[in-house]
């Protein structure tokens, strides 16, 4: 364990701290809106450790604070978090196996893949992903309980323009890997078809309809196979 | 919502959310990737990445989450793509969506 911070370079180091800082205000505002819905503290404390996936919980936290159907909002948080399993063939030989698998496959989020697919190095990738989902499951889980106990201490993160600072994480992240005409092409297709459908889908299903996008790329970033002659 | 409701549902989410966790892993371990497989896999990541990008930016579920934001992470991706360092791309994105609500922006 104590490896991983021993590798990891310096400048990534502050680049997470900067996100762990982030996601705690985020992780305030979360608590605290639980709780001023009249949910019980433990509620938020406790979906932070076990789910611990951002967009899901503030989902399932929404649907039963208005009292929605327990079944029904399970199914919803679940759908938003099917991206994982995509997410978990590229970063599974950075997990590693047996107690490494079970912990590392936890701390899977859309930070720690990001932070991972930018290091060129397997080796930074490693501890990349590792630092990060290690970081980010203390600080917020600390400030989901900050906010859940001391209240609205953050009631309003869109003043300090967190919603956008999220978005502009993966993105500085992800923008290094845009290297080819058709890897952008790709991204751009899957970009255009989660945007037109957010509308009318439910949560989560855009983004896996941007796969597509990738289909896409691959088709066009291949030489056209020859026509096979009969013989 | 009774608390046992409640715990049990909380619990299943938590199990659900870890087995889609875990199953790229595990079955990345048992079947051997073609070169070409794993490429895709790399570049789906990456669509998937940005397309979350996307989405995250423009929608608040799904509404329109008004211009302050869309703006701030067009200009973090503007600094991004410039290799602009990433402290610089994620305070510029924020501070760029607070100013513009703080001007009255949406």
């Amino acid at each position: 364990m104590r490896s991983i911070w021993r590798t990891l370079d310096r400048d990534v180091a502050r680049d997470i701290a900067l996100v762990c800082l982030a996601d705690a205000l985020v992780g305030a505002s979360f608590g605290a809106i639980a709780v001023s819905a009249e949910l019980p503290l433990w509620l938020p404390t406790l979906l932070s450790v076990v789910v611990f996936a951002g967009a899901a919980q503030f989902m399932f936290v929404g649907l039963i604070a208005a009292g929605g159907n327990p079944v029904a909002a399970v199914a919803a948080s679940l759908l938003i978090n099917v991206r994982h399993v995509p997410f978990g063939f590229t970063v599974g030989d950075l997990v590693g196996r047996g107690w490494r698998r079970a912990i590392g496959s936890h701390l899977m989020i859309d930070e720690s893949v990001a932070f991972a697919l930018a290091q060129r190095d397997p080796v930074q990738r490693r501890a990349a992903y590792w630092a990060c989902g290690l970081s980010l499951m203390i600080c917020w889980n600390v400030g989901v309980v900050i906010g859940a106990v001391g209240g609205a201490i953050i009631s309003d993160t869109d003043a300090l323009g967190l919603d956008a600072a999220f978005p502009a994480v993966l993105l500085a992240l992800v923008v290094p890997s845009l290297r080819t005409p058709a890897i952008r092409r790709a991204a751009l297709v899957g970009a255009v078809i989660a945007l037109a459908s957010t509308p009318f889908l439910p949560a989560g299903m855009p983004v896996l309809l941007g796969l597509l996008g990738a289909v896409v790329g691959l088709r066009s970033g291949r030489p056209a196979e020859p026509e096979r002659t009969s013989a | 919502m009774s608390t046992t409701t409640l715990l049990i549902a909380v619990l299943v989410l938590g199990v659900g959310t870890y087995a889609l966790r875990l199953a790229g892993p595990l079955l990345g371990d048992r079947v051997a990737l073609s070169p070409q497989v794993e490429e895709f896999v790399a570049l789906a990541t990456v669509v998937l990445l940005v397309a979350l990008v996307a989405t995250t930016a423009f929608y608040e579920s799904k509404d329109f989450a008004g211009y302050a934001r869309p703006i701030g992470v067009a200009v973090g991706g503007v600094l991004a793509w410039r290799k602009a360092p990433f402290v610089v791309v994620v305070v510029a994105a924020a501070v760029t969506a607070a100013g513009l609500r703080l001007l009255g922006v949406p």
